[in-house]
């Protein structure tokens, strides 16, 4: 996973409550058994005047000229300024995939779905939770000024406005440790290997039924 | 010192260790995998080296994309006409096979949609956590197990390592008293839940639906509950265990027999909150004011009683609520003070594995017999969950009574409720349907989506319009 340490980047508003995860990458992306090249279709449905197919070369379709990431100012974006309850849905991973790939670092938002948020963290994408009346005053900054830019430091846990004003946030201890070190999960997870064996045998004492086991041709 | 919640109770018998940070790893006793968000899992734990931590607590099966035509699935997967989702369904069968995963392939007997098969088996248990990598996980709530949905860096996670890193959440209870009126489902219940609280309203709490109506509830009634907890942002949905659980279980393929089945047993009592126990929010409903609910808008909070009216976005003082109404107005082709019971259907879709389950295909059957799809109405589709409730449907002869009246009886899949293999809406068309998300394109570029009952979804068939279904005789 990529590392997050602090980010400098260009601010795109994305004016819209409750945006679901079938939004932000439609389900006729998910067939795809990889991992990437989920970006050129993210928010495809708002992005392109087409209907969206997997395969398609993108370059090549109409763009919506109303949607906030088609518009030149825009262009470059690396931090989504997004309204309450962003990511809920289906738990796909593919969208913070799609987020990712397309150039975003980071979400603020004043609130988000758990799966989503979850997800973010396992693909180097810090979303970001401030309170409702701040991100107002960000999205109003963003609008107002084109070139809008924004710095996340992970580390003291602040977005930082260019006019040096300083906005805290917070960050579970476990999830900034492993985005700032960029770590993996499952090798930290298995660093404690004795200990889930040593629960398992418990549990199947305390559950046995729980331990049944079924052969594949079962 | 305070009782324990269910919750509470799963946490603390999973707990394999808590760090300093608060984190925790929580033990995964039932693993349920699929084809849509497990490939890129298998090939991370190839590219890493490692192995599947307990092979069985793995379980597998092809639904999302799985073709719903009998002509296509008697094929097998070669007869899968898009290459995409053959391939996909081909790379479940590879891994699963690679690992000596137990799957229940495309055409096997016991195949169908995750979260019906999972009860239908005795795979999914009371006292057990349970994961997939799908938001729906929630479901198996209703078997007071502690289940949910995780992403698919988390599905690696689970295979390797057996357990999932956790944070704890909060708790909330729904309680909803008293008894529904005739007609009036489970449905209704989690949809009129989800238009009082909305979509955020659980997020960062396990929902526990108690009250009298829910214990009320057959089991197929508690498993709607619980599916659509996500929907009101909720990932994890419990119902405490009762004597219907148990009786549920028992007998399941998969579940314990003997000596084990006892010793089970004794413990699944266990499974409900204290009576003292805190819950950090608590929401009461009375059953009894609940009315069939239809969805109107492109978020399930957006919801309304047969017998209301589209809402007013100029009755909306709060700016952005107002502006969703708006861009939801249009989208769904619909206009301010009209009564839901104009709503006119292109399509109908029952299914999905919120709706798709023997007691669903009863109550629409019920309304569907005697009577014909509406001209209207372009398609009429039944899906059931799984091939066993397909069976027991044939048995019943309900597939007649459906087809009888114009409806195409399916092959087991999640079809059209998120459109991934070729059941869809064109842009433009009304779909009452019995799934649970009515999002923008969620059953197909352009489609408008109403959330409804099994029971609405048929009435909405043969009328051509949605009407309240305790208008229409049933004639079961």
């Amino acid at each position: 996973m990529k590392a997050f340490v602090r980010h400098e980047g260009l601010v795109a508003p994305l004016d819209r409550a409750n945006v679901d995860t079938d939004q932000i990458i439609p389900k006729q992306f998910l067939k795809s058994i990889r991992r990437t090249g989920f970006g050129a279709n993210l928010f495809d449905e708002w992005r392109y005047l087409d209907a969206g197919e997997p395969g398609q070369d993108c370059t090549q379709r109409p763009l919506n000229p109303d949607f906030v990431l088609n518009q030149a100012r825009y262009q470059g974006a690396s931090i989504l300024l997004a309204r309450e309850n962003f990511g809920c849905g289906s738990s796909r991973e593919h969208a913070p995939w799609a987020l990712e790939e397309y150039g975003f670092r980071a979400i603020i938002a004043p609130s988000f779905a758990d799966i989503f948020f979850n997800n973010c963290f396992k693909n180097g994408l810090l979303p970001i939770i401030l309170e409702g009346n701040i991100v107002n005053d960000l999205f109003e900054e963003a609008l107002a000024s084109p070139g809008y830019r924004l710095t996340i430091d992970l580390e003291r846990q602040q977005v930082l406005r260019r006019d040096g004003g300083e906005l805290p946030f917070t960050v579970d201890a476990f999830r900034k440790h492993c985005l700032l070190h960029g770590l993996d999960e499952i090798g930290l997870t298995l660093e404690h290997a004795a200990e889930i064996s040593a629960f398992e045998q418990r549990h199947r004492q305390t559950h046995p039924w729980l331990f049944r086991s079924e052969s594949a041709s079962g | 010192m305070a009782g324990k919640t269910l919750y509470d109770k799963l946490w603390d018998t999973h707990l394999v260790r808590e760090n300093p940070d608060g984190s925790a790893l929580l033990y995964i006793d039932r693993h349920l995998l699929h084809e849509v968000t497990s490939p890129q899992a298998f090939e991370g734990l190839r590219l890493a080296g490692r192995k599947p931590w307990r092979i069985d607590a793995n379980l597998a099966t092809a639904d999302h994309n799985v073709p719903t035509t009998s002509v296509e699935r008697q094929g097998g997967i070669a007869a899968i006409a898009d290459p995409v989702s053959r391939i996909q369904v081909q790379t479940l069968d590879d891994n699963c096979a690679q690992y000596g995963i137990l799957e229940y392939q495309m055409n096997d007997r016991r195949q169908g949609i995750v979260h019906v098969i999972g009860p239908e088996q005795g795979a999914t248990l009371p006292g057990m956590t349970l994961v997939c990598g799908d938001s729906h996980t929630s479901t198996h709530g209703a078997f007071g197990a502690l289940a949910h949905g995780i992403g698919t860096s988390e599905v690696e996670h689970v295979l390797a390592t057996q357990c999932l890193i956790a944070q704890k959440m909060q708790n909330l209870l729904v309680r909803i008293e008293g008894e529904l009126a005739p007609g009036v489902t489970a449905k209704d219940m989690v949809l009129a839940v989800i238009g009082r609280i909305g979509t955020a309203g659980g997020t960062g709490h396990a929902l526990e639906f108690a009250g009298s109506a829910v214990r009320s509830l057959s089991m197929e009634g508690r498993m709607t509950l619980c599916n659509m907890a996500i929907e009101a942002g909720a990932r994890v949905g419990l119902i405490a265990v009762d004597g219907q659980t148990i009786e549920y279980v028992r007998g399941r393929p998969l579940a314990p027999t003997g000596a084990l089945w006892e010793q089970a047993v004794a413990s699944w009592q266990q499974l409900h909150s204290d009576a003292d126990a805190h819950f950090d929010k608590v929401v009461e409903i009375a059953a009894a004011e609940i009315k069939p609910q239809v969805s109107w808008g492109t978020s399930p909070e957006m919801v309304l009683p047969i017998d209301g009216r589209i809402p007013d976005p100029d009755a909306e003082r709060d700016p952005r609520r107002r502006e969703s109404i708006v861009r939801a107005l249009e989208y769904m082709g619909l206009r301010a003070h009209q009564p839901v019971t104009e709503i006119r259907l292109d399509r109908v879709f029952i299914g999905s594995c919120t709706n798709s389950r023997i007691e669903d295909l009863r109550a629409a059957a019920a309304i569907a017999r005697g009577r014909k799809v509406a001209a209207s109405v372009k398609q009429a589709l039944v899906v059931p969950g799984s091939m066993p409730v397909k069976e027991q449907a044939e048995r019943e002869g309900l597939d007649r009574i459906f087809r009888d009246a114009g409806f195409e009886w399916r092959e087991p899949g999640c079809s059209m409720c998120l459109a991934m293999n070729a059941d869809r809406l064109e842009a433009g068309e009304h779909c009452a349907s019995t799934s649970n998300r009515n999002f923008e394109g969620r059953q197909g570029a352009g489609g408008r989506t109403h959330l409804v009952s099994p029971a609405m979804a048929a009435a909405a068939a043969v009328t051509g319009h949605f009407v309240d279904v305790r208008t229409l005789e049933a004639t079961s």
